[in-house]
């Protein structure tokens, strides 16, 4: 063999990924920026009345005008929210370890969680707005969309252990409870993680819609409200500027939660792990 | 349904006495009728190391979990001798499965402790077993690192101090280095016979491999498939201390012959199917 051997790159791996990761941060700033100037041309240049579309600067400018009002709607939004995530959370989690404890509850019940998730909650909310007082139905609407993917996902992390472990356990004579507690909590904390991951942002959803079907009612001062209100009174820059807020609103959640469930697994799922391991 | 079998665990009937593990007609049938073993006549003495050969689906796996209480014989009877006024630390059995079988979630240090936090032992002697355990199998600087961070061996020998960390009677594996590479496994297997020698341990020991059966045990048992049956015994009179000599020696090669020539019928058998 007498082929030259070729020069070696000075290592490119380590500048390659570090550039690779601020073009990917970049790369969507572009494109807002470029979208958000391309908007405000178009308002522009075609003298576009606010009331039909404004421009960013409009949005921007009613937002900082009615951050009183709308920080107060997102307050209103973000607690009801939190208060259908919780129940969520807890009915989800409640119910997959009932199930996991009885069969037969499983079998009963688990057809009417299916039921309960595929009906559209559009069309269950006006319906809940007549028997139950305002606040409880905007809850119980979202938690009625973001109950489910808690539920299904646990219930698969908890028929998800290993089965040595679990023979190892039995081995040992571990009880009900202990096994509960140090096997099958711990199996399915990547699945129930990942559940409330989807729960978070559909409780959002959850308030959203119910606030805005209690919205004709005319009670409501969430954000969803403060949609629906500007538009009866082609308020649109409002619209605008509280439509923003929902969607900062749904990716701080989404945020808050993938960064504590890497903070949890970050020690032992692969999930959570970096790609060189 | 057969008769149901029985455990029983005093040392009193003088027929078991001096017996660790005593199998008598023990068979397992599927729920699908299929015949997974048997009838099997098994019996270990205290402190014996007995390999089970034979090829994959004989039922010497399942004739270990027979053992170990994590399946039910569907007839015969099954004896394991008990030590004398236990504490509820001291349990029968340790097993140690194919895999490491550790809890991700939880670091070397608890998954050795985990038979003793079921068993809700005092945290101070815990701790201190725990300490004993690791340290036996060289792994005390590791105690705090997590399984992933582990290689397959040191994985094997954490599995291994969470099976001892009980002070076990009977050492139940599993196939425990079938997936290791062979440098690994040789020096797991001398580390295996260092502790068997010092702690005077009744092990059972499965493998489907024939150098590794007849390095270990003082007995290999050739099991043969559908059902699993005992085909063939053969004693491994090798004198003790074993160590890489004997890997090298003419005896341990002639010996491995005698058990590859016992255990021929139970994969030309199988050939024929």
């Amino acid at each position: 063999m007498s082929s030259q051997t070729p020069p070696t790159p000075a290592s490119p791996s380590a500048t390659d990924t570090g550039a690779l990761r601020v073009t990917r941060l970049l790369l969507p700033i572009v494109v807002l920026a470029v979208g958000t100037l391309a908007w405000e041309l178009v308002v522009r240049l075609n003298n576009i009345p606010p009331y039909v579309l404004p421009g960013p600067l409009a949005v921007l400018r009613t937002l900082v005008a009615d951050w009183p009002v709308l920080s107060q709607s997102l307050l209103t939004t973000l607690l009801t929210t939190l208060e259908g995530f919780i129940a969520a959370t807890v009915g989800g989690i409640g119910l997959a370890l009932l199930f996991n404890q009885s069969k037969w509850l499983e079998y009963s019940l688990f057809p009417y969680a299916v039921i309960l998730q595929v009906t559209p909650v559009i069309a269950i909310a006006p319906l809940l707005l007549i028997y139950l007082p305002q606040q409880t139905a905007v809850i119980v609407c979202a938690w009625i969309v973001g109950f489910f993917p808690v539920l299904s996902n646990t219930t698969l992390g908890l028929n998800s252990v290993d089965r040595n472990l679990a023979g190892l356990f039995q081995l040992y004579g571990a009880s009900r409870m202990q096994t509960l507690r140090l096997l099958k909590l711990p199996s399915a904390l990547p699945y129930i993680l990942g559940g409330l991951r989807i729960a978070g942002g559909l409780s959002l959803i959850g308030a959203v819609v119910a606030e805005i079907a209690a919205g004709t009612a005319g009670a409501g001062s969430g954000l969803a409200y403060r949609i629906a209100e500007s538009g009866y009174r082609l308020n649109i820059p409002r619209m605008f500027a509280a439509l923003l807020l929902l969607s900062v609103a749904g990716i701080v959640i989404y945020g808050l939660l993938a960064l504590i469930s890497h903070l949890v697994l970050r020690r032992w799922h692969e999930s959570a792990l970096g790609k060189e391991n | 349904m057969a008769e149901p079998a029985s455990l029983t665990d005093t040392d009193t009937d003088t027929a078991i006495a001096g017996l660790a593990v005593s199998l008598r007609g023990v068979t397992k049938v599927y729920d699908n009728g299929v015949v997974a073993l048997g009838p099997l006549e098994l019996s270990v003495r205290k402190g014996e190391f007995v390999a089970l050969l034979g090829p994959s689906g004989c039922g010497k796996s399942t004739a270990l979990r027979l053992i170990a209480g994590l399946a039910a014989p569907t007839s015969g009877t099954l004896h394991l001798s008990h030590r004398q006024g236990e504490t509820r630390l001291g349990r029968t059995i340790g097993f140690v499965f194919q895999e490491p079988t550790l809890m991700p979630w939880t670091s070397v240090k608890e998954n050795v402790r985990l038979p003793l936090t079921l068993a809700r032992a005092p945290a101070a002697e815990a701790d201190a077993r725990v300490n004993e355990a690791l340290t036996r199998v060289g792994l005390s600087e590791f105690a705090d690192s997590y399984p992933r961070e582990l290689s397959g061996g040191m994985k094997m020998r954490v599995s291994l101090a969470r099976a001892l960390v009980t002070d076990p009677d009977i050492l139940l594996m599993d196939e425990p280095f079938a997936a290791l590479d062979e440098i690994t496994r040789f020096r797991l297997n001398n580390d295996l016979l260092a502790l068997w020698r010092n702690l005077k341990k009744t092990v059972v020991f499965v493998t489907h491999s024939v150098f590794e059966s007849v390095y270990l045990s003082q007995r290999v048992i050739v099991m043969t498939s559908r059902p699993g049956r005992i085909g063939a015994e053969i004693p491994i009179d090798a004198p003790e201390p074993r160590g890489e000599d004997f890997r090298t020696s003419a005896e341990y090669a002639q010996l491995c012959r005698k058990v590859s020539a016992a255990l021929a019928p139970s994969y030309s058998g199988q050939s024929a199917l």
